[in-house]
């Protein structure tokens, strides 16, 4: 059966309009008609009839359908000239089918059955005159990811020679033979090594090849085997299980390696970064903090909210998905950070989402971007339409993140995801954040099914692009089966019906059953009991298929009943796939007969460290002396810098208030369009009590030295947690790497640089913690951004590499947000300050992007200068004497200025005369030192605005510290800045309102 | 004073359960959370309460057109429950996907009592989802319990399908001679709204509308998301004296305090 359904012409079709835009804006193209027809493929019901169709599918008064015949003329009008026709592959996640067969099961439980198929597509009917070849391929390609989906384009002229959309699905997912294969370690040679490794995707390296056959040699372990009925050679099941554990993605080999570190004269020896700079950092920082509850130890890190309360909070990355696929790299981040926070603890519940997002520039010529590459622009859009169904469809506010441009994220976007999480700080009593796995407990799976999609994903993501990326790694996500399983979790917890979860990301069940079996110390897993989305998957593709929307649930068998009976009630599938034991092993089934059996502590302990060298060699810039054109001009050019830009098309997509909770929004000002420096969030519906969640990332300083890259991501997120009316003593924050491969080869050779950058920034992240006493809860590594560019006409192959990233993303308390902070002036009248100094440091700054200059020295941030500063501005909020505050940030000064005179519709007058500097600007030019002013990236500064009745106030709590008086607001709508006797800038709000506005428009 | 009892429907992808709850406490109600299928399972337990809520979310995914699968499943099992719930003088509320529920299952404005889709909610003008703050009037005269006396209010609207079409003119005459329009968007200087004030091309500018009994309301916008003064995006330059939200629960529990 095939269903079309369109919108009736007098009912216009927004999608179609804004789509038929995008085309000319994109692609100048002129579509005079554009319209939309969802179909739906059915096949293997019993008896559904036109009025279950009407009843399921149709709105009755502004859609039509058709059924079994085409509604192309009805939908598109006579005169179309194209259509196109876009599913999902088989086997693709199709979650609009999902739900097409759950409607009709509700309506009509007897006439779905097994045999029951039904998948999804949509068509576009096109009216224009006739497109040249290459603007058709063009166009239409943009509808759609070849990965994922499928097109079929028809012309006219094909219409009327009776060519029509295919009337069943496609094919189904190609069966694997349902068998388990051998190897046998022994007989290989370091060669054959390798080329097992590479040739099954396992991406590991010949040293841990040889740890797994000496294993495979250990006599008590081969006992063990014998008795298990097994014999000495690996199972594909083994080996899969031991190359998920062991990836890159799952134990940050990289992360925690042993380093020989070179700087100059100087070496030293680092081993591990995570526990040299992450964790012992925490370490001190914990003896004078008291609000840590779990950090490193589970999916997210938690903290004290408030006695009632605990918040946890976590980030994760989806950037190789999403160079792939970014509308479901994105899509399947989101969720799967969702799930890091409902596998928190006993289950948190997940109240926000914020991302960070850093592509290309993408309004780059189409030449600039190398074959096989996504354009930044298709990378942009998709990623952001992922981020936009994750969150808004499950009811999840996103509340905070950013925007970033660089070239370098051509060959591999970043897309950092993160979720926040609330707990009940007890439940009957015991700490909600801790797990309880006992031996004898069920290992429950629920969610959706496993099928064949996402196998390979945690060993993909350790590897570099290139033409032989797996697309099965690649996944749509549905938030809708992931919130129907939420729902029930949440009503499982409350009923103490489970004691333990995990979820089921990266490396699938092999990797959730695994960690929970730490906790008891065994696992026995029955693969064939797992239940699938169609027949044909080997077990090892069942054990590691990163199939979406699953958990893992340890449950004490008398509540096992409960348990099962709740998740049918809400239509949740959930089945007992095996049962934690103390054994000491891993032991997995099928059909019956043991097919593998991993020693826990060898499988979780037994891997070698990996070995690395560095070298620092630190940049050195010749200072040269810089030309700019007026300050007037620089103003409109760094506001309409997409590093700068008002971000609000992009983010009035997301929803960012749902739950009720929103204190300070993404938008600030009279007409709710101004910047904001981050969120503040209430989650406790009868306390005042809140948190801010906002984030730092400098990637422009990495090229100059990593270390201030990293010290500038920690001062960043927390004076913008500080400029919301955060409290400076009360907050956590997490630590995201994104770095291109650092170990060095012969198709790497700067490797022991970009390591070093790594010891550099894990350092400077280490001292700007120490200076803030800002413990870190949890973090991620991703340390092979970089792709490989190898086509016919490039040569030889080149290799793009992201700039060395580290996010920081932070969660701090305010105590009454009553007392929150918006970045917006105002009143005219007020007093204008500027707190901070204000440096002669211009390297990585917008400034340079804008110019071209090149300047010698980066931003440092003295982190006890700033922490004197922090705890002042706290105080002066807390006794209510500000009245907006913003951080300065990218471009500086003057983008601190112009953006709360954005915010409040105002202008203001002030003058440079008072700046705190710690420089002397050049008297001989002071055109360029007010530039240099205006424009300086110096770190922990702000913007304050101040009622004139508490201006004494507010000043005796700056004695001896960096607080300059630059002037006032003004009702007049200019930006008027002079310095000494000049007049050195002299804008209209609304000039530089439509450059800030217009950057990404 | 007595507490109204509320049905807060949840399950199937609702999200707006949490706040609506709570506003229906900070008025005087005494909500209660029930997921679908349970009520679906015992209709009878309806009878409980005197509001009955359907919040906004995305249920089903809204995969289908939004509230339609959820809409169909009210339809097939709670039809002669709800119509009992009205006749009974009682109250139901829908609030954006619960807004598009009652549309669809036809409970909304049922011009002729029969649960025929008379209206209905497409995509916004802007093809994609958008949340605002828009501010909103009571229409004059209207039938709407809730919304009867209501001052000018501001809430958000975040939604991707929220744009009022009526099936043809005869309906959108009956809904303007009923006066069953309960809410409409509003321009700042008093002209017909339009983008974005009218947040989605919405017929007339309705964001919300009520049926015959003016018991049963249905609006696109968010009073749940505007639970305290500190919701407003404005807050920080002037402090809004009530979290205006609320005043449209705070009707509807007084009605159904007196009259149930």
């Amino acid at each position: 059966m095939r269903i079309e359904l369109f919108y009736r012409p007098s009912f216009p079709d927004g999608r179609a309009a804004r789509l038929a835009a995008s085309i000319w804006k994109n692609f100048g193209a002129s579509i005079e008609r554009c319209a939309l027809v969802d179909v739906y493929l059915i096949e293997g019901t019993a008896g559904i009839g036109p009025e279950d169709i009407e009843d399921v599918f149709v709105d009755r008064v502004a859609q039509d359908y058709r059924l079994d015949r085409p509604a192309a003329d009805d939908a598109g009008g006579a005169g179309w000239r194209y259509l196109v026709e876009i599913a999902y592959r088989a086997g693709v996640t199709d979650p609009v089918a999902i739900t097409a067969e759950e409607a009709l099961r509700l309506r009509r439980p007897d006439a779905v059955t097994k045999q029951t198929r039904v998948r999804s597509a949509r068509q576009y009917l096109f009216t224009c005159g006739d497109l040249a070849a290459a603007d058709r391929e063009r166009i239409f390609s943009s509808l759609y990811n070849p990965l994922v989906e499928t097109a079929l384009v028809l012309t006219r002229e094909e219409w009327n020679a009776g060519r029509r959309p295919p009337a069943a699905s496609p094919d189904a997912v190609s069966p694997s033979e349902v068998t388990v294969r051998e190897f046998d370690l022994a007989s290989l040679d370091d060669e054959a090594l390798n080329a097992f490794s590479r040739e099954k995707l396992l991406a590991l390296s010949l040293e841990e090849m040889h740890t797994v056959k000496d294993h495979f040699r250990d006599e008590a372990f081969l006992a063990a085997r014998r008795e298990a009925g097994l014999s000495g050679a690996i199972t594909d099941v083994e080996i899969e299980m031991i190359a998920q554990t062991w990836s890159e993605h799952c134990k940050h080999k990289i992360f925690n390696a042993e380093i020989d570190y070179r700087d100059g004269e100087r070496a030293e020896k680092i081993v591990s970064v995570f526990k040299t700079f992450v964790k012992k950092t925490t370490d001190l920082v914990a003896r004078r903090k008291k609000y840590l509850l779990s950090v490193f130890e589970d999916d997210s890190g938690v903290i004290r909210f408030d006695r009632r309360h605990a918040l946890c909070f976590k980030v994760e990355t989806h950037n190789s998905p999403s160079a792939l696929d970014p509308y479901g790299g994105a899509i399947t981040g989101i969720v799967g950070v969702n799930r890091d926070v409902l596998a928190t603890g006993r289950m948190a519940t997940p109240i926000f989402n914020t991302n960070v997002l850093c592509f290309a520039d993408p309004s780059a010529p189409e030449s600039d971007v190398p074959p096989g590459l996504l354009h930044p622009r298709r990378v942009m859009e998709g990623v952001h339409r992922g981020i936009i169904d994750g969150g808004n469809q499950s009811g999840i506010p996103v509340v905070a993140g950013a925007f970033l441009f660089d070239p370098d994220y051509m060959g591999k976007p970043l897309v950092f995801c993160g979720t926040g999480g609330l707990l009940p700080a007890r439940l009957r009593g015991e700490k909600s954040w801790v797990k309880i796995v006992r031996p004898g407990d069920l290992a429950v799976m629920v969610g959706g099914r496993i099928g064949k999609d996402g196998i390979h994903g945690a060993t993909f993501s350790s590897l570099a692009l290139d033409e032989t990326s797996p697309t099965s790694a690649v996944q749509i996500g549905d938030p809708i089966t992931q919130k129907k399983m939420w729902d029930f979790l949440e009503e499982a917890r409350g009923l103490v019906l489970f004691k333990g979860l995990t979820d089921n990301g990266a490396g699938g069940l092999s990797s959730s059953l695994g960690e929970l079996a730490k906790r008891s110390g065994g696992v026995e897993i029955e693969l064939d009991r797992c239940p699938l989305k169609y027949r044909g998957l080997a077990p090892w593709e069942i054990l590691v298929s990163e199939s979406q929307e699953r958990m893992s649930v340890a449950v004490n068998p008398k509540d096992i009943d409960a348990f099962l009976a709740l998740a049918k009630k809400r239509s949740v599938e959930a089945t007992a796939v095996g049962t934690f034991t103390d054994s000491g092993f891993i032991r997995i089934r099928h059909g019956g007969t043991t097919v593998g059996l991993l020693d826990m502590e060898f499988l979780h302990d037994g891997l070698p460290v990996m070995k690395l060298k560095a070298e620092w060699k630190p940049m050195r810039r010749r200072a040269e002396s810089h030309r700019y054109e007026s300050n007037d001009a620089l103003l409109l050019k760094v506001l309409a810098n997409p590093n700068v830009c008002s971000r609000e098309n992009l983010v009035r997509q997301y929803d960012h208030e749902v739950r009720g909770c929103s204190i300070v929004k993404p938008f600030a000002g009279v007409n709710a369009d101004g910047h904001a420096d981050g969120a503040v969030y209430k989650p406790v519906f009868d306390s005042w009590r809140g948190f801010t969640v906002t984030h730092g990332i400098a990637p422009r300083l990495s090229p100059f030295d990593a270390y201030d890259m990293a010290a500038h991501a920690v001062d960043e997120a927390f004076r913008a947690h500080v400029a919301l009316g955060g409290d400076p003593e009360y907050a956590a924050a997490l630590d995201n790497f994104c770095w291109p491969d650092p170990i060095a080869a012969p198709a790497n050779p700067d490797g022991e640089y970009k390591l070093a950058q790594l010891v550099r920034a894990g350092r400077g992240l280490q001292d700007a913690c120490l200076a803030y006493g800002l413990p870190l809860i949890s973090g991620k590594d991703s340390m092979k951004n970089d792709a490989f560019v190898a086509a016919a006409n490039v040569k030889p192959a080149r290799k793009i590499s992201i700039k060395p990233t580290l996010l920081v993303s932070l969660v701090g308390i305010v105590g009454d947000v009553r007392r929150a902070q918006t970045t917006d002036f105002k009143a005219s009248g007020d007093l204008v300050f500027v707190l901070g100094e204000t440096g002669d440091e211009l390297g990585g700054s917008i400034l340079e992007l804008e110019t071209g200059n090149a300047y010698p020295d980066c931003p440092k941030v003295n982190f006890e200068k700033a922490m004197k500063l922090y705890r002042a501005l706290a105080r002066a909020v807390r006794k209510g004497l500000v009245r907006s505050c913003h951080d300065c940030a990218e471009g500086g000064l003057a983008v601190a200025l112009a953006e709360s005179a954005i915010g409040g519709r105002l202008g203001f007058s002030i003058s440079l005369d008072d700046v705190p500097y710690a420089w002397k600007p050049d008297s001989r030019d002071p055109s360029a030192s007010a530039t240099e002013l205006l424009f300086s990236e110096s770190p922990s500064r702000f913007v304050v605005t101040v009622s004139p009745a508490n201006a004494r106030r507010f000043q005796s709590l700056f004695k001896n510290l960096p607080a300059g008086f630059l002037g006032i607001v003004t009702e007049e709508q200019r930006l008027n800045v002079r310095f000494g006797n000049d007049q050195v800038l002299s804008v209209g709000l609304n000039e530089a309102l439509d450059a800030w506005k217009g950057g990404l428009a | 004073m007595k507490k109204v009892r509320v049905c807060v429907i949840t399950g199937f992808g609702i999200n707006a359960d949490l706040e609506l709850a709570e506003a229906f406490r900070r008025t005087g109600g005494l909500p209660e959370r029930v997921h679908l299928s349970d009520l679906i399972e015992n209709p009878a337990a309806l009878d409980r309460f005197g509001i009955v809520a359907f919040p906004g979310g995305f249920s089903f995914g809204d995969h289908l057109g939004s509230g339609k699968v959820f809409a169909s499943l009210c339809k097939q099992h709670l039809r002669a429950r709800l119509d009992a719930f009205v006749n009974a003088g009682k109250l139901v509320i829908g609030i954006c996907n619960g807004f598009q529920m009652l549309v669809k299952m036809g409970i909304l404005p049922n011009l002729e009592g029969d649960w025929a889709q008379d209206v209905s909610l497409i995509h916004n003008d802007s093809g994609v989802f958008e949340d605002r703050w828009v501010r909103l009037d009571s229409f004059p005269g209207t039938r709407c319990v809730w919304t009867i006396g209501l001052p000018p209010i501001e809430l958000p609207v975040r939604h991707g399908e929220g744009k009022f079409v009526a099936r043809d003119a005869g309906v959108d005459n009956a809904l303007v001679d009923g006066r069953l329009i309960a809410l409409t968007y509003r321009s700042a200087n008093g002209g017909p709204a339009r983008y974005p004030e009218n947040p989605n091309g919405s017929l007339r500018g309705i964001a919300g509308i009520c049926d015959r009994t003016g018991r049963v309301f249905g609006l696109m916008p968010h009073p749940e998301a505007f639970l305290t003064p500190y919701n407003h995006p404005r807050w920080t330059r002037s402090l809004p004296e009530r979290a205006a939200g609320l005043l449209i629960f705070e009707r509807g529990i007084e009605y159904a305090r007196k009259n149930t």
